[in-house]
């Protein structure tokens, strides 16, 4: 098991913003993270990452409790926006390239061209779409065996959308994981091969979505309404 | 291409390279996508796409040379064999539908041979 997470818990002062979460994540697969605004998503994905401690339970990963070594094959892609506003897009891939050991510059600038950014582009003057590009090219220019995207689809139009999830699609080997938040269902149904559904920050269900398909011919949206 | 979100996703991809086949769209030994290539075209995920090439290689739909690629099978009377496969699907499909609204086989015949495929069919959807 890649990722095992145990009775996770986070609190933040009165409110608990995960509750007791077990859930595992198998190499070579691609997660959907499905839940409302505020049902956990983003708490959860930020524990598992490493960059927020559980106040309860426990993350193992590879088999060994996770540990700050384990951040250099893990990439995390947050909502908030994470370049500096004087960079340029060329900038933004040094600055990633000297961050991380797995940044491959090559394919950085392969992604960025394929999407219409330019080198030269500022990040002030990017649109809300040319600034997720720039956010998904960054991360997924980097070899992690598991890459943590939160919303990537979120707030941007159509062909943007597609665009990213060709890239999504194209970096998944079948060897690396991906664990991809959304509330977009119809935009990931046909390459998820599970979706996991939070509400209130607990674990509602874990299903694989072909089997479901064969067995009960129940869409994702289906078992979205069953569920939520 | 447009799924039924509620049918299995690495059997309409099937379906779809069968009838490019039959359409001689893929034509007998040309080479296929890869099964990154097809994933991306698709939008399915590495697993489904590796699926997908599975079934159609045991199903002898196509092969596989170790380390070049997957290639559309070179047997002739796979394709007339494929081409009947799926009209009868579709024949079984359509008569099962006829059947239900309580027509007879001969009633059916009836009407195909009444059927003017120029004429407005067109019902508004």
């Amino acid at each position: 098991m890649m990722m095992e997470c145990k009775e996770l818990t986070k609190w933040f002062g009165s409110k608990k913003a995960v509750s007791e979460m077990t859930l595992n994540l198998e190499g070579g697969k691609i997660y959907g993270l499905l839940g409302e605004n505020g049902s956990g998503k983003t708490t959860w994905m930020k524990m598992v990452a490493g960059l927020t401690l559980p106040s309860h339970g426990e993350i193992l990963y590879e088999g060994h409790p996770l540990c700050y070594h384990d951040k250099s094959e893990i990439a995390y892609m947050s909502t908030e926006p994470f370049f500096y506003d004087f960079m340029r897009v060329k900038d933004v891939g040094e600055y990633y390239g000297d961050f991380f050991e797995d940044f491959d510059a090559g394919r950085f600038v392969e992604m960025t061209e394929a999407m219409g950014l330019l080198s030269e582009m500022k990040v002030r003057n990017l649109s809300s779409g040319m600034n997720a590009k720039l956010k998904i090219a960054a991360t997924l220019a980097r070899k992690a065996k598991l890459y943590l995207l939160d919303e990537p689809l979120n707030g941007i139009d159509y062909k943007a959308r597609e665009e990213i999830i060709e890239l999504i699609i194209g970096t998944a080997d079948g060897t690396n994981t991906f664990v991809i938040s959304t509330h977009l269902l119809e935009e990931v149904e046909s390459f998820v091969e599970y979706a996991i559904f939070i509400r209130e920050g607990k674990l509602m269900d874990k299903v694989n979505l072909e089997s479901e398909r064969m067995k009960t011919g129940r869409s994702l949206t289906d078992i979205y309404m069953d569920i939520m | 291409m447009e799924y039924n979100t509620g049918a299995p996703i690495y059997l309409q991809v099937m379906n779809e390279l069968k009838k490019r086949m039959v359409k001689g769209e893929l034509k007998p030994g040309e080479k296929m996508p890869s099964s990154r290539e097809l994933a991306v075209m698709y939008k399915v995920n590495q697993n489904t796409a590796a699926r997908i090439y599975r079934e159609m290689e045991s199903a002898g739909y196509c092969f596989t040379k170790r380390g070049i690629g997957t290639f559309v099978s070179e047997e002739e009377n796979m394709f007339e064999n494929l081409k009947k496969e799926m009209a009868g699907e579709l024949l079984a499909n359509f008569m099962h539908e006829m059947r239900d609204l309580g027509f007879e086989k001969k009633d059916i015949i009836f009407q195909i041979e009444d059927y003017r495929e120029d004429a407005d069919h067109d019902d508004g959807m």
